[in-house]
């Protein structure tokens, strides 16, 4: 089995998958870096010559002034307070962040579609080019059965999921650490927001350390590509053309995208796979697209798009005669 | 272990309502070269991939040394090599490498079986190179090794000689007798060319529209359909002369035809002589696929 699993990697490193996805990520990046540097000093520009700590520490007072009649917002005055405090103690300037703030954006814009479309590349022609290839013909003539060599292709899938998502982080840190510093893995960052009838809830809302926020947002990343890697990885067993899959898997993220934002009425869609993908929405406290969803739900929906498509995959496969 | 590697009962194929192959049976024994003879779409290479376990029958029974391949698939595999249709190989991936990707999916098989392969093909220089950069021959070539790799009873090999120069026509001829002759395997090969098929195998089966007409020995199958050709002078003496020995079966300008016999046509000749008509040309030739068909279906067209 094992030996299956490295022969796939063999044939996807043979095909330059990796190193593709590697120079569009490497691509994409620097764009990114370049823009937020941009931005990064038009700021400093109109802020002028203040420093920075006198103006934080104006703010602490304002806020810390104002708690007494805050009322309901108490709460959160109380945490902005206490995040500002850090960046204080720490000599951490909050509009100069370093390579885990930027990090942590890219991730939280990448996970719904960028990744996912990495790992079509490599998820969509896993199976089909290999019958394009005729190489079907060889592999499934050995003495070895054919839901063995479904499972090392899908064993392999997982394997590259994983790498693209390390290829990913990893590069994003060497970049964005050369281009903005190192500093503020430990800065804290607002988490646990919840939407409840139409209001954020920000009761549970805490702080935790950026890079806990960052390793969390790496795990839903991870997920969302491998739901979205092994529905491709069925269209690629189901379609002859790597192409119609790729296409077909396309629009179906495109069509999340767009129904994320027009939803909210028709409940049922819910159930869709492609309106489940903004996992990181409900990290960062953005409102889900229909009502009742989180982060939970949203989970057991992939997970069960997932198993179905693999029962599916696995189905026709074993069954499949090839012309 | 008993001589039949290959045994197949009763193998029918339905697909929609229509039947492509209707009830073939065969067997074949070890050391044989089995010719699969047949026009283009008449069933040849969706019989062998069902022999291979590509498409499943619709119903009968397919044996690789007594394995049922339905029921013990892996096992049954073991004994079998195979190409189906062109040798097809990862481009991307050097001729060695894709003997090791196909060597792990069989046990037991060694570095140094790989090299023995390479070396039983000629490979050697080339094997390193990727695959995109070979030619049709030698891809021919190292879809041969990797079929051998695992030692197999049994070789299918579809149309082997597709696409080949007449020396790597020639080459792979020879390499099949000699895998069969001095290995012992059992060779199926498939093929639309008579011709091809006369000079690799010992027996033959002729399929059309998913049926198998006749099965015999290369042999016998020839020279019940061999014909002879005769160029004479003064023409029409010589055909009442040869008419009177055998049947006439077809004349035209200067020539006439008759059958081939080993014992008599000697003795027709002789007589022909004798009669003072000069034989200038006695031809022997060999029916071609056409003429086969259409003498064993009676007239029924090839389409």
């Amino acid at each position: 089995m094992i030996n299956l699993v490295q022969n796939e990697m063999t044939k996807l490193l043979g095909k330059r998958r990796f190193i593709i996805i590697s120079v569009i990520i490497l691509v994409l990046l620097s764009m990114f870096t370049y823009a937020q540097a941009r931005q990064a000093e038009t700021i400093k520009e109109r802020l002028g010559t203040v420093d920075w700590r006198t103006e934080l520490q104006q703010k602490i007072v304002d806020w810390q002034n104002r708690l007494s009649s805050a009322g309901q917002w108490r709460e959160q005055l109380q945490i902005q307070i206490e995040q500002s405090q850090y960046y204080l103690d720490h000599d951490i300037n909050p509009s100069e962040p370093g390579a885990p703030t930027f990090i942590r954006g890219f991730v939280e814009n990448s996970a719904e579609l960028f990744l996912p479309l990495l790992i079509m590349i490599i998820a969509v022609d896993l199976v089909s080019s290999e019958r394009s290839m005729g190489t079907i013909k060889l592999l499934l003539t050995r003495p070895v059965s054919r839901f063995h060599i479904l499972l090392s292709k899908y064993i392999a899938l997982i394997l590259s999921v994983s790498l693209v998502i390390f290829i990913f982080g990893l590069l994003s840190y060497i970049i964005s650490a050369f281009m903005f510093g190192n500093q503020g893995w430990a800065a804290p960052v607002l988490t646990g927001f919840k939407v409840e009838g139409g209001e954020l809830n920000i009761s549970e809302v805490r702080l935790v350390s950026q890079w806990q926020y960052i390793i969390q947002q790496f795990g839903l990343a991870w997920f969302i590509s491998l739901v979205v890697g092994t529905l491709s990885f069925m269209l690629s067993i189901l379609m002859r053309s790597s192409a119609a899959g790729m296409g077909t898997m396309l629009a179906c993220l495109i069509a999340g995208a767009i129904l994320s934002n027009m939803v909210s009425s028709w409940t049922s869609a819910k159930y869709l796979f492609m309106v489940n993908l903004g996992l990181m929405n409900y990290v960062s406290g953005t409102a889900p697209p229909i009502e009742g969803m989180t982060l939970g739900f949203s989970l057991a929906v992939l997970a069960a798009w997932m198993l179905g498509s693999l029962v599916v995959s696995f189905a026709v496969f074993m069954r499949k005669d090839i012309y | 272990m008993s001589s039949i590697t290959l045994s197949v009962q009763g193998l029918r194929k339905v697909i929609g309502k229509r039947t492509i192959i209707k009830d073939l049976s065969f067997e074949l024994k070890r050391g044989e070269v089995f010719g699969f003879l047949g026009p283009n779409g008449a069933g040849k290479t969706t019989t062998i991939r069902m022999l291979v376990g590509l498409i499943k029958p619709t119903s009968g029974t397919i044996h690789i040394c007594g394995l049922d391949i339905a029921k013990e698939f892996t096992k049954a595999m073991s004994h079998l090599g195979c190409i189906v249709e062109n040798p097809e190989l990862y481009p991307f991936l050097s001729g060695m490498e894709n003997l090791r990707h196909f060597a792990v999916m069989l046990k037991g098989t060694t570095q140094a079986r790989i090299d023995e392969v390479v070396r039983l093909v000629g490979m050697q220089e080339r094997v390193n190179d990727k695959v995109s950069t070979y030619s049709l021959g030698m891809r021919q070539r190292l879809g041969i090794a990797q079929a051998l790799l695992g030692k197999p009873d049994v070789l299918i090999l579809d149309e082997p000689t597709n696409g080949l120069d007449p020396s790597g026509i020639r080459e792979m001829r020879a390499f099949i007798r000699f895998l069969a002759e001095e290995e012992g395997l059992t060779v199926l090969v498939s093929s639309h060319l008579l011709h091809e098929i006369q000079l690799m195998c010992d027996r033959v089966a002729i399929i059309t529209k998913g049926e198998i007409i006749r099965v015999d020995s290369v042999t016998n199958l020839l020279s019940s359909e061999e014909r002879l050709q005769w160029r004479l002078r003064p023409f029409a003496l010589g055909k009442s002369v040869l008419g009177s020995l055998t049947e006439l079966l077809n004349e035209q300008e200067e020539t006439v035809t008759t059958i081939y016999s080993e014992q008599l046509s000697g003795d027709w000749n002789r007589k022909l002589v004798e009669a003072g008509v000069s034989v200038l040309e006695m031809n022997r030739k060999l029916p071609a696929l056409e003429d086969l068909f259409l003498e064993l279906t009676g007239g029924e067209s090839i389409d």
